[in-house]
């Protein structure tokens, strides 16, 4: 950001006036980013505090299960509920539609009964699980019921989000199976972050793209894979230079293995979606809270702008649950100890074992 | 040369011998192969620092072909490393060309050509324009290649003909070229002709891949290098192929041999 003009000197003091004059949406990020919230406060932290703006983040859907409708919807349902700007394109028929599936801010009232409820069962859990995992979820639950407007707000499911959030004319919706060709769909896009210039002074508003399904079987573009990315990379190089973040879910399993590849190479930020088995006896001995999990989620990629260190993650395994049915929440995997002696505790497990031996803090 | 600025990495890619020639690299084609899970481009930034920072007063030019990120980010990652890319681009010594938006029109029959005719028309100019003894100085750093065959919808051919345009410049003016690529696009493919022939062109490949033991706090990854020109010397039991581990920091990345870390 501080970049245009040139500074002949490496010293030089920070101007501190881009920081100042933000909104509470918008958080400052390391190495001059600016950072928003990605819906879920879980994915907020693992991810450093939020999704830096200007950056694409993509999602490996899990073909048989819609999880990352999940991660759409709360992404979404943030953007709305702090009055940003909106493009939301799906292969559906009524793309509109599924903004009334979006999930409202839980009120600060059942906050504190989640957030009692939550203390409870650590009591129960206490005698052997981590420790460690305490201290972050109070912070993060103490740090929700201030004010109104907040960086991320934690989402109750199953309430639907108020209408008049959107209705509003900052919310355009697409059915790219309206569009003639992926071309369309990024004129679209390019006029929709034309409205988001990146300057050095401040921010003003910031926008969000969500594309669902991307080359999903419906689509005519399908089986156009040099079009697609060259769509994903201009999309790309247009979100880098606005203020605001895209986020593609794409079906992993219908792209063919090297282009699934250019794609992954493509996303400042990648994660993956994954269901478990219903009634799994091998993973629900393995794991606790077994029947409140209902996926996993795989971070591949964490946005390294400006940066080049990369981010090692404590864990790439994160558990999708859905506490009391309502809140969205990501953990790490809580394995059951095994035999404290042994020390084999992990990777053992039957189906998940290529994710979590990757995800056990590796002691060198 | 100081030993300070000497490492791992200035070693198995011959930098250290050649510091008393005029161009650092010898007109060498360096190839650098990444993966999903571990970024190359640190290797990119190393080598741009060292190119430009490596004795006050060498004539070394970079041009730079960025086709994934924009100059802020470079610059950002530079200046932390200790090399301001502005000020080097005021005085003409990083020649950044932005291609982040850049589309090679894709004409009937020409494919990506046309595009990318006039990027190597560019080229040429820089090159050109430069002095006659210091044509050896440039360096061209493509990142990524990846990125140029999407920008000519695929048309591998011609991003094929356009890098051995290129090569062709290193043998001809002596200047030589840095290439980031991403070799597990091709793991897939059963004749990746693309890859096999980029390595072939290449004098050194470097691989960037993450441990078998997957990600660790101090240990970012592992590269293993082969070096043509250590090969082909005469008589040398070493076989050109190196083997080291690294760690990033923002300011340096520490090269280490397996096991050596203490």
């Amino acid at each position: 950001m501080a970049a245009t003009k040139t500074r002949t000197s490496s010293f030089s003091r920070n101007l501190p006036a881009a920081s100042s004059a933000q909104s509470p949406e918008i958080k400052c990020g390391p190495n001059g980013t600016f950072l928003v919230s990605s819906g879920i406060p879980d994915l907020d932290k693992t991810l450093g505090g939020g999704i830096p703006l200007g950056s694409l983040v993509m999602v490996m859907e899990d073909s048989e299960a819609p999880h990352h409708m999940l991660l759409l919807r709360n992404f979404m349902s943030q953007g709305l509920v702090q009055k940003q700007p909106l493009l939301y394109a799906s292969p559906s028929k009524d793309p509109r539609g599924f903004l009334g599936t979006l999930p409202s801010p839980s009120s600060p009232k059942d906050d504190k009964s989640r957030s009692h409820d939550a203390e409870q069962e650590k009591g129960l859990r206490i005698a052997w699980q981590y420790k460690k995992y305490f201290g972050e979820n109070q912070s993060n639950l103490d740090g929700q019921r201030d004010n109104k407007q907040e960086f991320s707000n934690e989402f109750d499911l199953r309430r639907p989000l108020d209408r008049h959030f959107y209705t509003g004319q900052h919310v355009d919706c697409i059915s790219t199976k309206d569009l003639p060709n992926i071309a369309a769909l990024q004129e679209r896009c390019t006029s929709f972050l034309s409205q988001f210039p990146r300057n050095d002074a401040s921010i003003a508003c910031t926008g969000r793209i969500a594309i669902q399904s991307l080359c999903a079987p419906q689509c005519e573009s399908s089986n156009m894979e040099w079009e697609m990315l060259s769509f994903i990379r201009s999309l790309k190089s247009t979100v880098r230079s606005a203020n605001a973040v895209a986020i593609i879910t794409f079906p992993s399993s219908l792209v063919s293995p090297s282009f699934c590849k250019r794609w992954q190479h493509l996303a400042d930020c990648l994660v993956s979606v994954k269901a478990i088995p219903d009634e799994d006896k091998e993973l629900a001995k393995l794991l606790t809270g077994y029947q409140e999990i209902v996926g996993f989620l795989n971070i591949h990629r964490v946005p390294r702008i400006n940066t080049q260190v990369p981010a090692v993650l404590e864990a790439t395994t994160l558990s999708i649950k859905l506490q009391k049915r309502r809140y969205l929440v990501l953990e790490c995997l809580n394995q059951a100890p095994v035999d404290g002696s042994s020390g084999s505790s992990y990777g053992t497990s039957g189906s998940c074992s290529g994710s979590s031996s990757k995800s056990g803090s590796l002691d060198f | 040369m100081d030993s300070r600025a000497r490492n791992l990495l200035d070693e198995a890619l011959g930098l250290d011998q050649l510091t008393q020639s005029k161009s650092p690299l010898g007109g060498k084609a360096v190839l650098i192969e990444d993966c999903v899970e571990t970024s190359g481009s640190f290797v990119l930034h190393q080598l741009i620092k060292r190119l430009l920072t490596a004795t006050p007063n060498s004539s070394n030019v970079v041009l730079f072909l960025a086709f994934a990120n924009p100059f802020s980010h470079y610059d950002r990652i530079l200046r932390k490393l200790g090399c301001n890319l502005a000020a080097q681009r005021e005085n003409g010594r990083f020649i950044f060309v932005d291609m982040l938006n850049v589309q090679c029109p894709e004409g009937k029959a020409g494919g990506g050509r046309s595009g990318l005719f006039a990027l190597f028309a560019n080229i040429t100019k820089v090159l050109n324009s430069l002095p006659e003894g210091n044509r050896k100085c440039l360096t061209i750093v493509i990142d990524d290649v990846s990125l140029i065959e999407v920008a000519a919808h695929g048309s591998s051919d011609h991003v094929l003909d356009f890098l051995h345009y290129c090569h062709a410049l290193t043998s001809n003016h002596g200047c030589s070229l840095v290439m980031l690529n991403h070799d597990d696009i091709y793991s897939s493919m059963d004749r990746p002709v693309f890859l096999k022939q980029m390595e072939y062109a290449a004098d050194v490949l470097v691989k960037v891949k993450p441990l078998a033991t997957g990600l660790a706090a101090d240990v970012h990854g592992q590269m293993p290098v082969l070096n043509r020109d250590q090969c082909n010397r005469r008589g040398s039991l070493n076989n050109g192929m190196n083997n080291f581990q690294f760690r990033i920091k923002e300011n340096s990345v520490e090269y280490f041999y397996p096991g050596a870390r203490t």
